[in-house]
């Protein structure tokens, strides 16, 4: 005990040595300095991030208003069906001069000559062309409207829209511009009364394709994206799953598997233009399905989505302890009891985060829809996925095509519409992992 | 009195301990992994309601001897065992065993508590079910109970059944394990260092569990402490290197063993 007390002083005085120079300052300066590096990174992605945001909700807020002119519209025997012949002929209704009672409602709202054709006309182009659909579906909804005058709200025409929403430039001039300064007189007069109102675009969600802007809506490719995005997840999910669970937990480790693995992780970087020419190929040129079906595109995300899917699922089932596949064996489980009773629940929280995140992947994706020919201009709502139909980022790519100020607005509304969907999606993912999250 | 008598029945066993009839006999066992060789030939017997106790310097094959008696290193690829492993004269390595039957009579408790992330309830009961040993709630519950009990765990837990058996403490959860091991009424339960991951308290608790679980199971217990296989085992065997050195009684193992390496274990002078 002495002896270690007394040789204990000697080990500390030996020779002091002179320390050498590690540099803690410079250390800590380089620390710093990563840490500058670190959040300047951060800064420039959140700058673009709100530059991308503003530029698209800036453009696009004002796709959720539409202008709509509310006229009294006088539904004349006279006009709709001088002959009376509709109990007969019901066709006859479809053809009647529709365009004539907005022209009529028209000239009498704004107290115009009728016999001054260059006024009326301007004044027939202040409501879009979709009003003749639009009287028509009321007339042949309720024939008891002929010879009664009924208040109607009619979409304005495209420009008139922008201009009501300040869109357009009123310095440039009066030759060069859409709206003319005798419209714009129009408009205040309309404005004053009552009877033009800007309102929720309802349309925007409902309608379909058009080429004119104040009557085109995502609604029709909604319905064609929700098709794909079912026949995605039915598909996927189920394939996805078993090929991982294969791969992950009962097939042999060897070349042929590692060749698989290697081939699987490639897929998921493969540009999806590629997946498109598979789908033409396969698809619709040898197995002859029909073009532009949500079918089709929905076949083909489905690839696309299965490495993504699969990588995730074989992740979260690495993930589970192997404590666990131990203890289920240890008891006698067979291999399968073990998976499907304890391994793959654990996983499943990893297992729909990359299902979700595969779908919103699969959601926002344009290039492949466009080699099958999902770029179409489509009407009428798809009945089923055998028929034609676009999807919601074909719509957007479409609309961006246009050079109408009124389409401008409805891209980046319908971005906003999309991004809302992938958001929603994320959302569910991360609530779904925080829910079925367990630890051990 | 009857104290007395399960004392002097103890006693006679631990006296008699030669004269136990073998409940699994390992001839010539050898395993590889690969072209590794594990376990070199080990022949190596377990009695009949004793604690056998495994001990040996790390990587010297008792956890990988341990596991061959209920084929869990069927389940590592490569692992190939030689030799013959006998439960009551039945070939366990013999092609028509079903592996699910003899891990229902070989049950495990492993080194880490491992419970399912599911109740405690659900855990006692997931053997029983996948055996097919009872469907009725009222046998199910039966089994809980006595499951529990053996495992000296039913007063800490009967209130809260259908808790996660994850919210235990490690002692707690590693007497889960060996309560869901006892429901399917094994025959034999194999231990892989069942307290290495526990404080001292918990591993006493085990401990004294163990000294009472030897009246109706045999038990293989695989340990670093070798102050544990002195306290709970009746038998002891050592290996090294792949090698089973020596096999004996533990009272004559730890005071005056046959095989100077053991006796250069024992003292820590290796290992």
């Amino acid at each position: 005990m002495t002896e270690i007390t007394a040789s204990a002083p000697a080990t500390f005085t030996r020779p002091a040595q002179a320390r050498r120079d590690i540099g803690i300052k410079k250390r800590y300066r380089a620390e710093r300095r990563f840490r500058a590096y670190g959040m300047a990174a951060i800064l420039t992605g959140l700058f673009f991030l709100f530059v991308l945001l503003w530029t698209v909700i800036s453009n696009g807020y004002t796709a959720f208003l539409q202008t709509t002119i509310t006229l009294p519209i006088e539904f004349s025997e006279q006009v709709i069906d001088p002959k009376n012949e509709r109990a007969d002929n019901p066709a006859k209704l479809m053809t009647a001069n529709y365009p004539l009672l907005v022209r009529d409602a028209l000239i009498k709202a704004l107290n115009i000559d009728p016999s001054n054709r260059a006024l009326v006309k301007q004044a027939t182009d202040m409501v879009s062309a979709s009003a003749r659909t639009q009287l028509r579906d009321i007339v042949v909804n309720n024939q008891s409207v002929i010879g009664t005058t009924q208040n109607v709200a009619l979409l304005a025409e495209g420009n008139i829209d922008s201009a009501n929403k300040g869109q357009i430039d009123l310095n440039v001039a009066e030759a060069n511009r859409k709206v003319k300064d005798t419209q714009l007189g129009w408009m205040k007069t309309l404005t004053e009364t009552g009877a033009m109102t800007k309102n929720f675009n309802t349309g925007l969600f409902t309608f379909g394709a058009s080429s004119r802007p104040e009557a085109a809506g995502i609604g029709v490719a909604a319905v064609g994206s929700l098709y794909m995005m079912l026949i995605v997840l039915v598909l996927s999910l189920p394939i996805g799953v078993c090929a991982s669970i294969y791969l992950e937990e009962f097939a042999p480790k060897n070349k042929l598997t590692d060749l698989i693995e290697v081939n699987i992780n490639n897929l998921a970087a493969v540009p999806s233009i590629v997946y498109g020419l598979l789908g033409l190929a396969v698809f619709i040129n040898f197995a002859g399905m029909p073009r532009s079906a949500a079918l089709v595109g929905g076949l083909v995300l489905t690839l696309m989505t299965l490495p993504t899917i699969i990588i995730a699922t074989r992740a979260a089932l690495k993930a589970v302890p192997p404590s666990i596949r131990s203890a289920a064996l240890g008891l006698g489980a067979s291999k399968m009891q073990t998976i499907f009773h304890h391994v793959l629940p654990l996983a499943m929280p990893g297992v729909l985060t990359g299902t979700i995140i595969g779908l919103a992947h699969a959601l926002g994706e344009t290039a492949p829809l466009l080699l099958i020919g999902m770029v179409a201009f489509v009407v009428d709502y798809p009945g089923s996925p055998m028929e034609p139909s676009t999807a919601l980022p074909v719509q957007i790519y479409m609309w961006a095509n246009e050079a109408e100020r009124a389409f401008v607005e409805r891209t980046s509304g319908a971005i906003m519409i999309l991004l809302v969907f992938l958001v929603l999606m994320n959302l569910g993912a991360i609530l779904l992992r925080r829910r079925f999250e367990r630890r051990w | 009195m009857n104290m007395m008598s399960e004392a002097a029945v103890e006693k006679a066993l631990d006296q008699k301990m030669t004269t136990v009839p073998y409940k699994m006999i390992g001839k010539d066992v050898s395993v590889y992994y690969g072209d590794k060789r594990a376990l070199f030939d080990v022949n190596l017997n377990v009695r009949e309601n004793t604690v056998t106790a495994l001990i040996g310097p790390s990587g010297c094959g008792k956890s990988t001897f341990l596991r061959t008696l209920n084929r869990m290193n069927d389940t590592i690829d490569n692992c190939r065992v030689t030799g013959k492993i006998t439960l009551d004269d039945g070939d366990i390595y013999d092609a028509k065993i079903d592996v699910v039957e003899l891990r229902a009579r070989v049950g495990m408790v492993f080194q880490k508590p491992n419970p399912f992330p599911k109740s405690i309830y659900e855990n006692v009961t997931y053997g029983p079910k996948i055996h097919g040993l009872a469907r009725a709630k009222a046998e199910l519950d039966q089994i809980v109970e006595q499951s529990l009990q053996k495992a000296g765990l039913w007063n800490e837990v009967k209130d809260r059944l259908h808790e996660p058996g994850t919210g235990l403490s490690g002692g707690q959860q590693q007497r889960l394990c060996i309560a869901r091991a006892v429901a399917v009424s094994p025959e034999v339960i194999l231990m892989d260092e069942p307290c290495s991951a526990l404080d001292p308290i918990a591993t006493a608790k085990v401990e004294e569990l163990i000294h009472e679980l030897r009246t109706n199971f045999t038990i293989v217990i695989v340990t670093h402490s070798m102050q544990q296989a002195a306290r709970v085992s009746q038998r002891t065997a050592m290996f090294h290197l792949g090698n089973l050195v020596e096999e004996n009684d533990t009272d004559k193992m730890f005071t005056n063993p046959d095989d100077q390496r053991t006796q250069d274990y024992i003292m820590g002078r290796f290992g």
